[in-house]
């Protein structure tokens, strides 16, 4: 009963985090803003993903998230060196 | 599920959460690129740590023998973060993403300027306003 309620109560926090996060990417002034943005939002949807796994008990989606991690930092770091250098692999 | 691990857990989800919300909130509301760079990369890794850990509590509980999945994703979470930070903030240095005060190399903001040298900071076009005034577009 109270691990559910706090489950519920966390997915909405998490679920406004990721709303604040689309908004700094419609926003962002800069590339390079909305590559943070689109981290930011990686790693909140990991937590939940994970939420989801401790509401269905089930150990799967733990895989899962560690994918979408892995994913999200080869993602922000490819972005970021092309930022940078304007080419990914030289 | 015992009394004590539902509560620690429960406790741990929520301060998870709220981390979370505190990082997006600064991403969205710091005033230049650096500040923004920093609100997510702490409060993030530390929120998700919160639910991780609250995670580990509950299978840990359910099953027998200790869940360790949500180590090593927090293990991962916490030595990948800083490198793409570090990458990012890079980026926006070679970049010359201005900083608050809208001047583009850190040494000239002035903070961090002694008295002496404000003739750099007047060098560079830039005015620094007298004592007392808010910096140059710290309104913004």
């Amino acid at each position: 009963m109270i691990l559910s309620t706090a489950l519920s109560i966390t997915t909405t926090l998490i679920l406004v985090a990721v709303l604040l996060n689309l908004a700094r990417l419609v926003i962002g002034p800069r590339t390079i803003d909305r590559v943070v943005a689109l981290d930011t939002m990686y790693i909140n949807t990991i937590g939940l993903i994970v939420l989801l796994g401790i509401q269905q008990r089930n150990q799967i989606a733990f895989e899962a998230a560690l994918l979408i991690a892995m994913m999200g930092f080869v993602g922000t770091v490819a972005l970021g060196k092309f930022y940078l250098r304007g080419d990914i692999i030289e | 599920m015992p009394f004590i691990a539902e509560i620690l857990a429960a406790s741990l989800l929520i301060v998870g959460g709220v981390f979370a919300l505190i990082g997006s909130i600064g991403l969205l509301r710091l005033p230049d690129f650096f500040m923004r760079l920093h609100g997510p990369t702490k409060a993030t890794t530390l929120g998700l740590g919160g639910i991780l850990a609250a995670s580990t509590i509950v299978f840990s509980v359910q099953d027998p023998g200790l869940s360790l999945h949500e180590v090593l994703i927090t293990l991962f979470l916490f030595i990948t973060a800083p490198a793409s930070a570090h990458i990012l903030a890079k980026s926006a240095m070679h970049d010359r993403v201005p900083f608050q005060g809208g001047q583009e190399d850190p040494l000239l903001h002035p903070a961090n300027l002694v008295p002496e040298s404000a003739g750099e900071y007047h060098a560079a076009g830039l005015d620094l306003p007298p004592p007392g005034e808010p910096l140059p577009g710290e309104e913004s």
